[in-house]
């Protein structure tokens, strides 16, 4: 080997390099590649939608590139000629926080429609952060997988305007976002400075190799959860929910009680939702879910240690009647299961709590189908 | 700052700036780096001091061990001193970062105070030189024998997890620190397996009259050569001093070398940091993922994860360590030659850290035999031949940990090349008839290259998992029992 030997390697190393970066620049196919998965395939896809942590202990990750996501989920598979196609979206308690997929909401409907004989399958779409506009940016991604109904599991916190733009999973999707927010006709600032757009740097390998990093790392797990069947890192001395409250009568920014109003709640996305749902053939049913209610101290003035009674019953109020005024379809159990059935927080339930939730949705699927 | 990404990449640099300096001067310079290098790479450790205590002792170790392995008619030189005085220099000129700030440190450990610090130097010498004086009147067998004694003490207790607790315990007392946190952790001494190994090897060597004739410089660059110091390989003494003594006349300008060394440079970051740390993130055996495991087939997949990473892992490294050293000039041996490949146990441990099972060989192995045939009731070679492996690769399995695991690991490929040395030897007709056709010649390969990797697999079981009870459930469910 030759200094000119080397020196031709190494200028040929960098010139393909550089092409290589500006032409990924100028394509940008972060969706595509996220749409190329090994999931599915080669490994079975995943039961809901990926997101951890503790990637090492949940063998999973928090990925921004929602077609990578649904690529490595179960719901990418060909819808079967007869299956009638379910899909569940929602935050965290849809999800199935600190619960196993074999005990997840979807997982104990299958079971349900299974005993029933029924050719419905149900698929967890939902993911754990409360936003209505990052549910409607999910739900967007959900349609082009033929569901027949959906089920959209929903609560008070999802609603606020401020919360809407909150997850990171929304500000780095910022088209798919404002794409929503342009047909939801929001009030919500489609130039809010928190929508994450790559720079020209950005778009290059080096400066999207997090992302990339991100769908790669997101193959590697499947092999360990198609070992382990294991999704998430569930500690076995998980906080239980706070059962005395404190006299603070604060929800969010309103610290007086009144009624709460349209602008108050981020309405337009449900019902936006419930348009593009009808547009795709979909039936959508609201769900509002059930909350823990707490008989601890100040149980007179909140449910819980997230919604003062004022709240959450003005809440339940707009949400009746949005629903009666735009016929959407839809189902407030809000008390239907037992205090003793929450986990660690207002809106998680324990496996029996979300076996008596899917009783309730059973129901509902089984009138629309 | 351990053994990662921005320390490999100091290493190249520091080689392309040894390589680059005037030849004479090359020795010394990697002298200095040497003798720096294993305080830079000492991980922090809890107790106050001890990640400048430790790298402290290893140089002492190697300084004592050269002083005690030198020719009997070595003769000191000036050239032994100016490398005495820049070592101590070093470690002088490392306490300059107590005075630092924290975001500016270059090394994770806090040296003590100046005068603390020379006074311990001062101290170090005192006890080498007592230890020199009780012993130089003895013959060199049992100085020799002394020095591995207390080598092979101090690996003991640090590789034995109660008493390195204990040891920890003792030292957080002197300290003044909690006892109670006392862990066999505190004592994480980068590098000391390596370095017990290079230093055994001198005293042994010195003993039988093998080792030439080494300088300070010389001596302290073998046993601390950094690209080495962490994972191997484990280079001989002679062949290293040989490749030092090259160093002058090395070509700076030689894009061979660099072509050379950067190929396998790069070749083993991508062994070690994308494939071994792909595999040890989606799918490898360990304790957790052990009990995880739902189907036989996935049991399999963890298994296999886990040997793949290992040789990804350990190979890299190697390859990382031989492509530093080729840009320095230093050719290490060689540690793997594709040991999944080959069609039985024998050569697998021909080709599988191969520096350390040469030194096994050497140092256990062949005087262990050979003690044992001069014996005048002998045993049969049978006997010896088991006993010759069962020592050898039980000290294998200890040296990664003194556990009941490693000791089993250790006694698995013991039984193995015992088997297979018995097999060998009475199926030889058979197999040189089974060698003349080549259809079956190719079948009979696949067989033992099937037989074999599956026996190291299964031995990295016992390997990878703490608790032998935990491991034999493995085995049991890789074949469908204990579901």
């Amino acid at each position: 080997m030759t200094w000119a030997g080397l020196g031709r390697i190494l200028l040929k190393t960098v010139a393909l390099f550089v092409m290589c970066n500006l032409l990924f620049a100028l394509t940008f196919p972060l969706e595509g590649v996220g749409r190329l998965s090994l999931y599915n395939t080669l490994l079975p896809g995943r039961d809901r939608l990926p997101y951890g942590e503790n990637p090492t202990e949940s063998y999973s990750l928090s990925l921004d590139n929602i077609p990578a996501m649904f690529a490595s989920h179960r719901v990418s598979r060909p819808k079967a000629a007869d299956e009638y196609r379910v899909i569940v979206i929602g935050d965290s308690g849809a999800w199935g926080w600190l619960l196993p997929p074999d005990q997840m909401v979807t997982a104990a409907l299958n079971r349900q429609f299974s005993a029933a004989t029924r050719p419905i399958s149900a698929y967890n779409l939902a993911y754990p952060i409360q936003s209505l506009l990052k549910d409607r940016i999910l739900l967007d991604e959900a349609l082009r997988h033929d569901p027949d109904a959906i089920i959209w599991l929903v609560t008070l916190d999802a609603f606020p305007p401020a919360q809407q733009l909150y997850p990171p999973l929304v500000q780095r999707n910022a088209d798919r976002a404002r794409a929503v927010l342009a047909r939801a006709q929001s009030p919500l600032d489609a130039a809010d400075p928190r929508f994450v757009t790559p720079t020209t740097w950005d778009r290059t390998i080096i400066g999207a190799r997090r992302a990339l990093a991100d769908v790669l790392r997101l193959q590697v797990y499947g092999v360990a959860w198609a070992i382990t069947r294991v999704d998430q890192a569930i500690s076995e001395t998980a906080p239980t929910v706070q059962r005395d409250l404190s006299a603070d009568e604060a929800w969010g920014d309103i610290t007086t009680p009144r009624a709460l109003t349209d602008a108050d709640l981020s309405l337009e996305l449900l019902i936006d939702g419930t348009r593009a749902a009808a547009e795709a053939d979909a039936a959508l049913v609201i769900v509002n879910e059930p909350i823990y209610i707490s008989d601890g101290a100040n149980a007179d003035l909140r449910y819980n240690s997230w919604y003062p009674r004022w709240a959450y019953d003005s809440y339940r109020a707009v949400l009746a009647a949005t629903c009666t005024d735009h016929a959407l379809v839809c189902l407030d159990l809000w008390d239907v299961i037992p205090a003793r059935e929450f986990t660690d927080s207002p809106v998680h339930l324990s496996a029996a709590g979300t076996h008596q939730l899917a009783g309730f949705l059973f129901e509902t699927i089984e009138a629309q189908s | 700052m351990g053994f990662d990404l921005s320390a490999i990449a100091c290493f190249i640099i520091a080689a392309c700036v040894v390589a680059f300096l005037p030849g004479r001067w090359r020795g010394w310079a990697l002298l200095i780096g040497a003798s720096a290098a294993v305080y830079l790479l000492q991980p922090r450790l809890p107790i106050r001091f001890s990640d400048f205590i430790l790298p402290t002792a290893a140089l002492a170790f190697t300084v004592m061990a050269w002083w005690w392995t030198r020719a009997p008619d070595q003769r000191l030189q000036p050239e032994d001193g100016i490398a005495a005085l820049l070592i101590i220099a070093v470690i002088l000129s490392l306490s300059i970062n107590r005075a630092l700030p924290p975001e500016a440190r270059f090394m994770p450990a806090r040296p003590p105070e100046l005068l603390a610090l020379v006074v311990g130097i001062l101290v170090c010498l005192l006890i080498g030189a007592a230890l020199w004086g009780i012993m130089r009147g003895q013959a060199v067998a049992e100085r020799m024998g002394g020095l591995i004694a207390l080598l092979t003490l101090i690996f003991i207790v640090l590789k034995t997890e109660p008493w390195a607790r204990a040891l920890s315990g003792a030292w957080r007392g002197a300290t003044g620190q909690d006892v109670a946190l006392a862990s066999a952790l505190d004592l994480n001494w980068l590098g000391f397996s390596y370095l017990a190994f290079r230093l055994i090897h001198t005293l042994i060597d010195r003993r039988t009259g093998v080792l030439p004739a080494l300088t300070l410089r010389e001596y302290v660059t073998y046993a601390l050569f950094p690209p080495a110091w962490v994972a191997g390989p484990i280079d001989r003494a002679e062949r290293f001093a040989a490749d030092l003594r090259a160093l002058p006349t090395m070509r700076a300008w030689d894009a061979d070398r660099f072509a050379r060394g950067g190929a396998r440079i790069a070749m083993g970051v991508f062994k070690k940091f994308v494939i071994a740390d792909l595999l040890a993130v989606g799918v490898s055996l360990n304790s957790i993922t052990a009990e995880q495991a739902t189907t036989p087939l996935g049991m399999w997949a963890l298994v296999y994860g886990y040997a793949f990473r290992l040789f990804f892992d350990f190979s890299g490294y190697s390859d990382i360590a031989i492509g530093i050293g080729i840009l320095v000039g230093v050719q290490l041996p060689e540690n793997f030659a594709r040991p999944y490949l080959k069609s039985t146990i024998t050569s697998f441990w021909q080709s599988w850290h191969k520096s350390l099972g040469a030194w096994a060989r050497i140092y256990v192995f062949m005087p262990l035999t050979r003690g044992l045939l001069r014996r005048q009731r002998k045993p049969s070679a049978a006997v010896i031949v088991g006993i010759g492996h069962l020592a050898t690769m039980t000290l294998i399995g200890l040296w990664h940990g003194v556990t009941v695991s490693f000791l089993i690991w250790g006694v698995w490929h013991a039984l193995g090349l015992y088997a297979h040395k018995q097999w060998s030897d009475r199926t030889r007709v058979w197999v040189r008839g089974v060698q003349a056709r080549p259809v079956r010649r190719r079948a009979w390969a696949l067989w033992g290259w099937f037989l074999t990797f599956h026996f190291v697999a299964l031995g990295w079981v016992w390997f990878a998992l703490p608790d032998p009870a935990q491991s034999l459930r493995v085995i049991g469910r890789l074949f469908g029992v204990g579901w």
